[in-house]
C-alpha cells in the first residue's frame, strides 16, 4: 500500500514535529493557519495556490496511512481530541473530535452533505447574512464536491445501514444514499481510525499535499496558546510544542508572526484560543452558542449478524423529521447509524457486569440507530457555552433543557419503530434506567414513561458547531460572512465555530464550501489579484 | 431535572467528600490499584473468567489498560480521576459515598454492585458522572484488547496490504 504523504515528505515537503524540537523557533509567514482539519486545509491549498507563504500549526500529530492500523487502542488517544473521551462540564454529552494532521476530517465517517437550504435561508432571515444564499453557495459545495470525490455510495449499504432503510420503508418514512468524500474506497468500516487505503479523501490526502507541494510548511505538535494583539491587529501567536505524548508542553516556545491569522480550530478549540488571548469581544458573543446535534442512540438486537464494524459506517439517512417541523419549532432530528467497534460500542453501552456481557455476547448481531438533534433554532435552543479552565483548557458547558428532552422522547420512539419494523426482536435505548423492549407495543409504553435527563439517557456528538458565530454585524457576531474577525482586522476564522446555529447535517462539506469561498476571498485581498469568478 | 437544591446539595456534599478525600490523599496511584482490582472483577462478571490461572493476570492488563487510558486524558481530567479514586480509596469517604464498609480487597461483589448501582442511579450528577467514568475506563481497557474479542463474535480489523 502506499503512503502518498510519506512519498511527499521524502521528496522535501516541510514538515517541523515541534516535540523534537529542543530551542525555540521563529517563524516568519504570509498567513499562519491554526489547524489543519476541514477549515484550515481548504485554507492551506487555496492561500498557497495564490502564491502566499503559509505555515500551518497543528496540535495533534502528523499519522498517514501506513500508521493506521485501524485499532481503537491505538486510534482514539492518537487522533482523537482527549482520546475521544472529550466530555461536556457535566459529563453528560460525549464528543468525538479529531486532533491530528487532517483534524476530524481523518477520522470521520466521510458523510457529506451540502448546507440545507432551510439552513441557509434561516441564517439570511435571522441572522442577516444575506449573501450566503442557496444559490450562491451552490457554486462552492459543487467545487469542493469535485475536489473531494464526493458522490452517492453506489455500493449497497451494509446491514446496519440497510436495516434503518428498510424498517424506514416499512413505516412510509423517507430514506436516501449518502454521499461520501471516498475514492475507490474498500468498503472496510474503519473510517473512524484513519483511512488505511488514503480511500476517504480527507485533508491528509487532498488540500494539505497540494499546499505543501506548493512550498507550504506543516508544523504538527504545536499547541497555539495565545496571540499578542497589538490595537486592533493580532502580531504574533505564540506555540507550545507538546512532547510526544501530545499531553504535556515539552517547553519549548514557537512564535509565529504573519500578515494575517487564519484560525481552524475547530468549534471549542478556537474560541477557547481567542478567550486565552483575551481577544476584543465587545459584546460578549465569543464561546457562546456552541451547537453539538445533541445525539440519541438506540440498540437493537436481530437474529442474523449485523456486523455493524464492516462496510461504509453511514450511507443511509433519513432527514423526515427534520423536514416535517418548522426549523424554529419543535426540534427536528436526523436519522443516520454508527459503525460499531468493541471499545465505542462496550462504552456507550448502559449497564455492567452479566447484563452488559450479554449484550456484548450479541455484539454481531447489534444494530444502533442515531438520532441527530438540530439545536440553535428554536428560541430555547441556545447551546452551550466555551469556557477557560484554570489551566487555560476549554470547557464546553451545555445545558440539556425540556425543549431538548421532548425532542429526544421523539426521537427514541421513532428509533424503536424503525427497528422493529426492520426486524429487530429486542430494542432499548441507551439509557441506564432502560432494560428494553421486546416489542414495538411495549416499546412504546415504556419510552412514554422514562425519564429523560443528563446521565441518565446517553447523549453524544460528533459535531461541534458555533462560538465564534458569523453574523451582519459586531452586536450580534464574532466574525462577518467572510469569516473576518469584526474587531481585530487581520484574524479570520475559517471552521464550523462560525455557523450561527447548528447545520442539521454532518458539517464537513458545509466547512468545506464557506472556506473554499472565505479563503478565496481572502486570498484576493492579501494578493491584490481579483476574486475567483464564481463571486 | 435536577432541581436548584438539589444541584447545591451535591455542590455541597460533593465538594466536603472530594476535599476530606484530598487531605487524606492516599499514597500516589497505591489506592487506585486497590480499588480498581476490587472494581474490575465485578464491572466485568460475565466477560472476566469466573475462575482459572488467567482471571488474575487479565485483572492485571485491565487495569493496566485503565491507567494507560488515564494517561491519554487531558491534565484537567487526569486531576478529576485522580479525586474521584482518592474518595474511593480513603476509607471514610469510601464509607461514606460509596457505602463500602470493609476495605476494599475484603469487600464482597455483592456490596460492589450495590455500590455501582447506587452511583449509577444517584440522585446527584457528581456520583452518576464517578459510575459513568468507572464504566467507560474499564470497559474500554477490556474491549480494547484483541484477546476479548473473540467472546462477542468481533473477527478484529482486516487485512490491508
Amino acid at each position: 500500500m502506499r503512503d502518498p504523504f510519506r512519498e511527499g515528505l521524502a521528496a522535501g515537503w516541510k514538515h517541523v514535529d515541534a516535540s523534537q524540537l529542543a530551542v525555540d523557533l521563529p517563524i516568519e509567514a504570509d498567513v499562519v493557519i491554526v489547524g489543519s482539519g476541514a477549515g484550515g486545509g481548504v485554507s492551506a491549498e487555496l492561500l498557497a495556490s495564490a502564491g502566499l507563504k503559509v505555515v500551518i500549526v497543528e496540535e495533534g500529530p502528523l499519522r498517514t496511512s501506513s500508521d493506521f492500523n485501524m485499532r481503537e487502542a491505538e486510534a482514539y488517544p492518537d487522533l482523537y481530541q482527549e482520546s475521544a473521551a472529550r466530555k461536556t462540564a457535566d459529563k453528560a454529552i460525549n464528543i468525538l473530535q479529531g486532533r491530528c494532521v487532517g483534524g476530524s476530517t481523518t477520522v470521520n465517517w466521510t458523510s457529506s452533505f451540502r448546507t440545507p437550504p432551510r439552513t441557509l435561508q434561516w441564517w439570511q432571515s435571522a441572522w442577516g447574512l444575506k449573501r450566503l444564499g442557496v444559490d450562491a453557495m451552490a457554486p462552492w459545495f459543487a467545487a469542493m464536491e469535485q475536489r473531494l470525490h464526493v458522490g452517492l455510495w453506489p455500493i449497497p449499504p451494509n446491514e446496519n445501514n440497510a436495516a434503518l432503510a428498510r424498517g424506514a420503508a416499512q413505516l412510509g418514512i423517507p430514506v436516501a444514499v449518502i454521499p461520501r468524500n471516498v475514492k475507490m474506497c474498500w468498503n472496510l468500516g474503519y473510517c473512524g481510525m484513519g483511512c488505511p487505503t488514503n480511500a476517504k479523501q480527507s485533508m491528509l490526502v487532498t488540500t494539505l499535499p497540494a499546499a505543501l507541494t506548493k512550498g507550504a510548511t506543516l508544523i504538527s505538535r504545536l499547541r497555539a496558546e495565545r496571540f499578542e494583539f497589538s490595537s486592533n491587529k493580532a502580531v504574533s501567536l505564540t506555540g507550545m510544542a507538546m512532547k510526544p505524548d501530545g499531553i504535556h508542553p515539552n517547553g519549548v516556545k514557537v512564535t509565529l508572526r504573519a500578515r494575517h491569522f487564519v484560525l481552524a480550530g475547530g468549534a471549542i478549540n478556537s474560541p477557547a484560543l481567542l478567550l486565552r488571548s483575551k481577544a476584543a469581544d465587545p459584546h460578549g458573543l465569543l464561546g457562546k452558542r456552541t451547537f453539538l446535534h445533541p445525539t440519541l442512540i438506540s440498540s437493537g438486537l436481530f437474529d442474523k449478524p449485523v456486523r455493524a464494524y464492516a462496510g461504509a459506517p453511514q450511507s443511509v439517512y433519513s432527514d423526515h423529521f427534520l423536514d416535517n417541523v418548522a426549523v424554529d419549532g419543535p426540534l427536528g432530528f436526523k436519522l443516520e447509524v454508527p459503525p460499531l467497534h468493541p471499545v465505542l460500542f462496550s462504552t456507550t453501552l448502559q449497564g455492567w457486569g452479566e447484563a452488559h456481557a450479554r449484550l456484548m455476547r450479541e455484539f454481531a448481531n447489534s444494530q444502533t440507530i442515531l438520532a441527530l438533534v438540530r439545536d440553535g433554532f428554536h428560541p430555547d435552543s441556545r447551546g452551550g457555552q466555551v469556557r477557560l479552565r484554570d489551566d487555560g483548557s476549554p470547557l464546553l458547558n451545555y445545558p440539556l433543557n425540556e425543549t431538548y428532552w421532548e425532542a429526544a422522547r421523539r426521537a427514541l420512539l421513532t428509533m424503536a419503530e424503525i427497528q422493529f419494523a426492520a426486524g429487530a426482536h429486542w430494542v432499548t435505548p441507551v439509557h441506564e434506567s432502560a432494560t428494553g423492549y421486546n416489542s414495538w407495543a411495549e416499546a412504546r409504553r415504556g419510552l412514554a414513561e422514562l425519564p429523560l435527563a443528563p446521565l441518565r439517557c446517553r447523549v453524544v456528538s460528533a459535531h461541534v458547531m458555533g462560538g465564534c458565530a458569523m453574523a451582519d454585524t459586531p452586536q450580534r457576531g464574532v466574525v462577518d460572512d467572510e469569516g473576518r474577525h469584526f474587531q481585530i482586522e487581520n484574524l479570520s476564522v475559517h471552521d464550523g465555530s462560525v455557523f450561527p446555529t447548528s447545520i442539521g447535517a454532518n458539517p464537513q462539506l458545509s466547512i468545506y464550501g464557506l472556506v473554499a469561498r472565505n479563503a478565496s476571498l481572502l486570498a484576493a485581498a492579501l494578493t491584490g489579484k481579483a476574486k475567483p469568478a464564481i463571486l | 431535572m435536577t432541581t436548584r437544591r438539589e444541584f447545591l446539595k451535591t455542590g455541597l456534599a460533593g465538594g466536603l467528600l472530594l476535599n476530606v478525600a484530598a487531605c487524606a490523599r492516599p499514597s500516589e496511584n497505591g489506592g487506585r490499584t486497590v480499588v480498581l482490582s476490587a472494581l474490575i472483577p465485578v464491572m466485568l462478571a460475565g466477560a472476566l473468567p469466573a475462575e482459572g490461572a488467567e482471571r488474575p493476570e487479565l485483572i492485571v492488563r485491565t487495569l493496566d489498560g485503565v491507567e494507560r487510558a488515564i494517561g491519554g486524558l487531558a491534565p484537567a481530567t487526569q486531576k478529576e480521576i485522580g479525586e474521584l479514586f482518592d474518595l474511593l480509596a480513603f476509607p471514610l469517604t469510601r464509607m461514606l459515598a460509596a457505602g463500602i464498609w470493609s476495605p476494599w480487597p475484603e469487600a464482597t461483589p455483592a456490596a460492589i454492585g450495590n455500590f455501582l448501582e447506587s452511583w449509577r442511579h444517584s440522585r446527584f450528577d457528581l456520583l452518576k458522572s464517578g459510575y459513568a467514568a468507572l464504566h467507560d475506563l474499564i470497559f474500554g481497557a477490556w474491549y480494547a484488547r484483541p484477546d476479548t474479542w473473540a467472546a462477542i463474535g468481533y473477527p478484529g480489523p482486516p487485512k490491508v496490504e
